[in-house]
């Protein structure tokens, strides 16, 4: 069965003050989508309303047609990495291990099957080797994956990343790619905030612009367009981003 | 041996160190959770908080333990209820309130107490006595161990989960509000407990000294909740002993001796200690700047 996440008329308000307003979207599994929009575009809101941490002004939000609201453990939320207490006493794998509290509530004692899941959410993000390190011993990117390894941990379907690459160097960018394609081969939907123009093509094979509404949604090749860009940024910056799609 | 056996020939030694393996346990394992949620200044101020509720008790009931115990958390939740409303419905924010509440009970319990008939030592609540632990101080002070510890483990994970990342848990579902109330009134409770052991102004002592000490050596966080409460009991049973030997007052000891570990800790342990840090940043330096 195919899965789809369906917004409809979604929109968030702060203090009556919109921050998304009246978005319509369907979004299918295994792709990866770039969220594009300037500071304020409301990236992070509408991720909040997606996970059910800010309440819905209007709309509604259905992931695989299951029911009204999104089942929590199904849609992973990923916050930016300076929100994260780095010094927090917790391992690579103690972290991987929170993703399994929902599932245990709180007093059920840890299983094989738990563990099990732990391990294999290390092996498949490569974060066997660090799993007895503490969070800070990680670079950018290792802890960026740590934290998806948890959301693997949680069998979260739908991953929405807020600003995964911000800060990390070349290599560590393309670990991360590599990454989030197999999650999407796999047949996960992964929704990432980004900011860098010049790398949506290689990364996202499908890309929302959002700027308080949605300017425009499809595939990479035909969306990432100068036109959606300067819609989106108001102003044509990095004129330029879409060379390496050839045309 | 003479010497280590010696004070236990006493009967108020037998309680005062019952009392406080009990009392440095149950504190030393709720610190884990004060250290990591920067509760400390939160603490400091409903520790003193408790002042004139036990100042109103005394005017009211007189000496009894249970009348005390009720007073001191009566004004505690005034406190603790007071800075919620006065910080939600002005724009003083939370820290100001709480400051200012906190020195006006403080003092308000201070002024009531110099109105007690009963010839009443000040310095006996804010210092406390351990060595004048009555029955039912212990019995008190049993209970409140007997339900501060087992909700604290039950309650573990729910609890971790919000001190790291507060919004995650309350996508899980976590009643992250209620948890934060039950986390604040079994402060309230243990710090009820060491009220007799300390006194109001060395509580704070006991309620962070054991878990930022192994928050230094460890990233476990069942480490420092478990480690946490065997420092301090061990700490505080220790002090007690030190304020025998040295005939000096035992609060006092018992915090200094909670202190003491702690900065052996900030010194020497392997991890995240000071000279063991140094030694590493000297060697990278001495590794990397020698000739090839």
């Amino acid at each position: 069965m195919l899965h789809q996440l369906v917004i409809k008329d979604l929109t968030v308000a702060y203090r009556r003050v919109p921050a998304v307003h009246h978005l319509n979207l369907v979004l299918s599994c295994g792709h990866r989508v770039g969220l594009l929009g300037p500071n304020g575009a409301g990236k992070t809101s509408l991720f909040k309303a997606l996970v059910g941490l800010v309440p819905l002004a209007t709309g509604s939000v259905n992931f695989g047609g299951h029911g009204k609201t999104p089942a929590a453990a199904e849609i992973a939320y990923l916050p930016q990495r300076s929100a994260v207490d780095w010094d927090f006493p917790v391992t690579v794998r103690g972290l991987v291990e929170m993703g399994r509290y929902q599932r245990l509530s709180w007093w059920r004692p840890f299983a094989q099957e738990d563990a099990r899941a732990v391990e294999d959410a290390l092996s498949t993000i490569g974060l066997n080797d660090l799993a007895d390190r503490q969070i800070s011993a990680l670079s950018g990117g290792q802890q960026q994956r740590a934290f998806i390894a948890r959301s693997l941990a949680q069998n979260a379907h739908v991953f929405l990343l807020d600003e995964p690459f911000a800060g990390l160097d070349r290599p560590a960018q393309d670990l991360l790619g590599d990454t989030i394609r197999r999650l999407a081969e796999k047949g996960n939907l992964v929704i990432a905030a980004h900011h860098d123009l010049k790398t949506v093509p290689e990364l996202f094979d499908q890309v929302i612009f959002l700027n308080r509404k949605l300017i425009g949604f499809g595939d990479t090749t035909e969306t990432f367009t100068e036109e959606n860009i300067a819609g989106t940024f108001d102003t044509p910056v990095l004129s330029g981003a879409t060379d390496s799609l050839g045309r | 041996m003479n010497w280590l056996l010696e004070p236990f020939r006493h009967e108020f030694m037998q309680r005062a160190l019952f009392g406080c393996a009990l009392i440095g346990f149950t504190n030393g394992a709720l610190s884990a959770f004060i250290v990591l949620r920067r509760l400390a200044l939160m603490a400091d101020a409903m520790a003193h908080s408790l002042l004139p509720g036990v100042a109103v008790a005394l005017l009211l009931f007189g000496l009894a333990p249970s009348g005390l115990f009720f007073g001191a958390l009566v004004a505690a939740l005034l406190v603790a209820l007071g800075v919620q409303i006065i910080s939600g419905s002005s724009r003083i924010k939370e820290d100001t309130s709480l400051g200012l509440l906190f020195a006006c009970s403080f003092s308000l319990g201070l002024v009531l107490l110099s109105f007690s008939p009963a010839q009443v030592n000040v310095t006996h609540y804010l210092f406390g006595n351990i060595l004048g632990l009555a029955d039912s101080d212990l019995w008190i002070i049993y209970l409140i161990s007997l339900m501060v510890l087992p909700l604290l483990a039950l309650f573990q994970r729910p609890l971790v989960l919000i001190m790291f990342e507060p919004s995650i848990a309350a996508i899980q579902g976590i009643w992250v509000k209620l948890l934060t109330y039950l986390l604040m009134g079994l402060l309230v409770l243990s710090m009820i407990a060491s009220l007799q052991a300390v006194g109001v102004i060395l509580a704070l002592g006991m309620l962070i000294a054991p878990a930022a000490t192994i928050y230094l050596c460890s990233d476990s966080f069942p480490a420092m909740f478990w480690g946490g409460g065997l420092i301090g009991m061990f700490g505080s049973c220790a002090g007690l002993f030190v304020s025998y030997w040295l005939n000096l007052p035992s609060g006092a000891c018992i915090v200094l001796t909670l202190g003491l570990i702690f900065f052996v800790a900030y010194l020497f342990s392997p991890k995240y200690g000071a000279l063991p840090k140094l030694l590493r940043r000297r060697q990278h330096f001495h590794g990397t700047s020698g000739p090839h």
